[in-house]
Parts: C-alpha cells; sequence; structure tokens
C-alpha cells in the first residue's frame, strides 16, 4: 500500500470508529434528548415524575375551554390513544388551535391534571394555499359519509 | 479529447482559472436571487395555516441546507488534503468555511425570527435546534484553529482533524427531527418522499437555493484566489503578476 493510501484508510477508519461511537452515545441519551412525552408515554409512566417535562400531542377537537378570567385555558392533549387535561394560564401562541399541534411544558399533579407554565404551537410540515387546506377538508369529510352511509 | 484535471490542482492554473469562473458564477446567482425572492414573496400563494409568515422559509430552508452541505464539502476537501497532501485541496477547505459559518447562522437567526410568532419561542433546546448551532460551533472553531496555528500546512492538518470530527453531527442535523420528539417539524422536502408543499412554493424555495449555490461558489472561488496569492507571494508567478499589473 502506497502511503498516501494507508493514510486515507486511516481516515476512513477513523470517521467510521467516531460515527459508531456517536451512535453508542446518542442511543445511550435516547431517553434525554426526547422534547417532549405523548400521552401513551406519560401513561406508561416514561416521563419524569415529580418534575418538570414537556408533553406533545394534538389539542384535541372541542376540548378548548376558557375560564371566566379570560386568561387560563384549559383543553386536553391527544395522541389518538390516550389524552391528558391541561390547564394553563398565560398567552397562546397563535397557531394554538384545536387539532393542531401543541407542546407544554409544566408539572403533571396528583389529580391527573397538566399543569402548564409554557405553552408552545407545534405546526406540521406541510404548505399549501388555504384554498387547497379547504378542497382537502372537504374530499376528508366526503370521504368520512361516504364510508359511514 | 481528455481534460487534464491535475493541471488545475496546481494552484497558479486554478488562480487564473478561478478568476474566469468567478463572473459566471456570480451573475448567475444575482439572477436566481432576484427571480427566487419575486416567486417567494409576490407568486407563492399564501399559506393555510401560518399565511405570510412562513415566506421567511425562502431563506431560512435554503440557508439551513447550504450550512450542512457546505460543511460536507469541506471536510471533504479537508480530507483530500490531509490524505493527498495536496495544498489546494486544503486552501478551498478554509475557503469554504467562512461562507458555511454565515449560511448557518443565517438559518439559527431566521428560524428564531420565525419560531417566535408561529411557535411561541426564539429558541428551544430540541434536538434540531441544538445540534444546528453545534455546527456553527464546528465552523467557528475550525476557523479558530486555524488563525492559531501559524505553519500554513500544519494548520491545514489540524482543521482536517477538528472537520472530519465534525462530519458526525451532519447525519445528527438532518435525522434528529425523525429520531426524537423535537419542536422542529419533520422534513418538507425530501429523497424519498414527494414534497410536502405546494408546487409554486417549492419552485421559489429550489431557485432560492440554487441562487445560494451559485453564491457560494462565487464567494469560495474569490477567497481561494486570496489564499493561494498569500500562501504564494514569495513565488515567481505571483511576483510575475504583480509586474503584469
Amino acid at each position: 500500500m502506497k502511503p498516501r493510501h494507508r493514510k486515507l484508510t486511516i481516515i476512513i477508519m477513523s470517521v467510521a470508529a467516531l460515527g459508531l461511537a456517536a451512535t453508542l452515545v446518542l442511543d445511550a441519551f435516547q431517553s434525554n434528548l426526547v422534547f417532549f412525552f405523548s400521552p401513551s408515554q406519560v401513561a406508561a409512566n416514561e416521563a419524569p415524575k415529580g418534575k418538570s417535562f414537556r408533553i406533545g400531542g394534538l389539542v384535541e377537537e372541542g376540548s378548548v375551554k376558557r375560564e371566566s378570567d379570560g386568561v387560563t385555558v384549559n383543553f386536553v392533549v391527544t395522541d389518538t390513544a390516550k389524552v391528558i387535561p391541561v390547564v394553563y394560564t398565560g398567552i397562546l401562541p397563535d397557531l394554538f388551535k384545536e387539532g393542531k399541534g401543541v407542546v407544554a411544558q409544566g408539572k403533571l399533579s396528583s389529580d391527573g391534571i397538566f399543569r402548564a407554565d409554557e405553552v408552545l404551537a407545534k405546526h406540521d410540515e406541510n404548505y399549501m394555499p388555504p384554498e387547497a387546506a379547504d378542497a382537502l377538508e372537504q374530499a376528508k369529510k366526503s370521504q368520512k359519509t361516504v364510508m359511514t352511509d | 479529447m481528455a481534460i487534464n484535471w491535475f493541471k488545475y490542482s496546481s494552484p497558479p492554473s486554478f488562480y487564473s482559472l478561478a478568476g474566469k469562473m468567478i463572473p459566471l458564477f456570480s451573475i448567475t446567482s444575482i439572477v436566481l436571487f432576484a427571480l427566487g425572492l419575486y416567486i417567494g414573496f409576490f407568486v407563492a400563494p399564501t399559506d393555510f395555516q401560518q399565511s405570510e409568515a412562513y415566506r421567511i422559509i425562502f431563506i431560512h430552508v435554503p440557508a439551513a441546507w447550504m450550512s450542512m452541505f457546505l460543511y460536507l464539502i469541506m471536510a471533504g476537501w479537508a480530507a483530500i488534503g490531509l490524505a493527498f497532501n495536496t495544498r489546494l485541496s486544503s486552501m478551498i477547505a478554509t475557503a469554504i468555511a467562512p461562507t458555511g459559518a454565515m449560511f448557518t447562522f443565517l438559518a439559527l437567526w431566521t428560524g428564531a425570527f420565525w419560531g417566535k410568532p408561529m411557535w411561541g419561542t426564539w429558541w428551544v433546546w430540541d434536538a434540531r435546534l441544538t445540534s444546528e448551532l453545534i455546527l456553527l460551533f464546528l465552523y467557528i472553531g475550525f476557523m479558530a484553529l486555524q488563525a492559531a496555528i501559524d505553519d500554513p500546512r500544519r494548520a491545514d492538518k489540524a482543521g482536517a482533524v477538528i472537520a472530519l470530527v465534525g462530519v458526525v453531527n451532519i447525519p445528527i442535523i438532518y435525522f434528529s427531527v425523525k429520531w426524537w420528539n423535537t419542536l422542529h417539524q419533520g422534513a418538507t422536502v425530501s429523497l424519498t418522499q414527494s414534497p410536502k408543499m405546494a408546487t409554486t412554493m417549492l419552485t421559489g424555495m429550489l431557485i432560492m437555493s440554487l441562487a445560494c449555490w451559485m453564491y457560494s461558489i462565487a464567494v469560495i472561488l474569490m477567497r481561494t484566489r486570496t489564499i493561494i496569492l498569500e500562501r504564494e507571494r514569495n513565488t515567481m508567478w505571483v511576483s510575475d503578476l504583480q509586474g503584469a499589473a
């Protein structure tokens, strides 16, 4: 082997070894790299107890209720399998909507209600004009009626 | 007819070739930027969720793509320079770093500006944002290390090592939204799936990306020329060049 080829082999092997090491480290830290827990994970006791953590999912349709003080909001976070009721006092982001993604930080109290001190909106990766979104919505609805008929 | 590529790995011939190519890439870049921004701001439709605010995507996504691509290219040239001891390869790697760092900063900055109105926060420590911030530190580390070493050949070698170590971070950035729960949404455009955005929006974004490519090539060629002159200032051909000017 020529010296420069040997050098290249050493470089490629070191990068591969480094990649392997990084994979193992990331795998070991898997649970700490998670930004939020889903309601199912919380139900399976995977979320930290007694500590502040984040939950994420969709805001359940028809679940958003404002209290009479005007700033306290009750809503339900769902991952379509499990649900968590959330109560939050403060300003909500513009994208906070029923049926859309949300990430809330706070503590789970003993009565099973998640008391959030921060609510962030998590939007999806789809971009389209409103007309296209309406058309999709219509198509979904008509499909549903066909199925129920 | 075969082109003798090795001819251009010698700094003097690359210097003159790059000089001829710079105007070409600069003009293409200006035309594409104008076209891309026009499509982005005037032709592309309003988004159904984010209305007009989504338009920052036309800068944010191309900048983020460039930050990752340029790192891979930089590390590639640095590795070639390290393995084959080719001076020009290392010079190109050095020339790429500032442009890469600029695009990384731009991606983070526009991301913060986008995050505040949409998510409700400037910054969160989720996997995507954190790994992109690490990328910025890698670029800065590469530049700082090279600047700290006086002997350019030793600086090249040290820089190559840090660049190669940092390559690990690129797949982490790219797949972070897939591997972990993040606040950042998943990929809109990927090689394996059809894009999840309206065609006009996608066209604008791709033209902007192409414009960023052309800009990067032009600027990197300019910077490489400067580095060549600086390092070869004691050679005959550079003094001939000065004599001619």
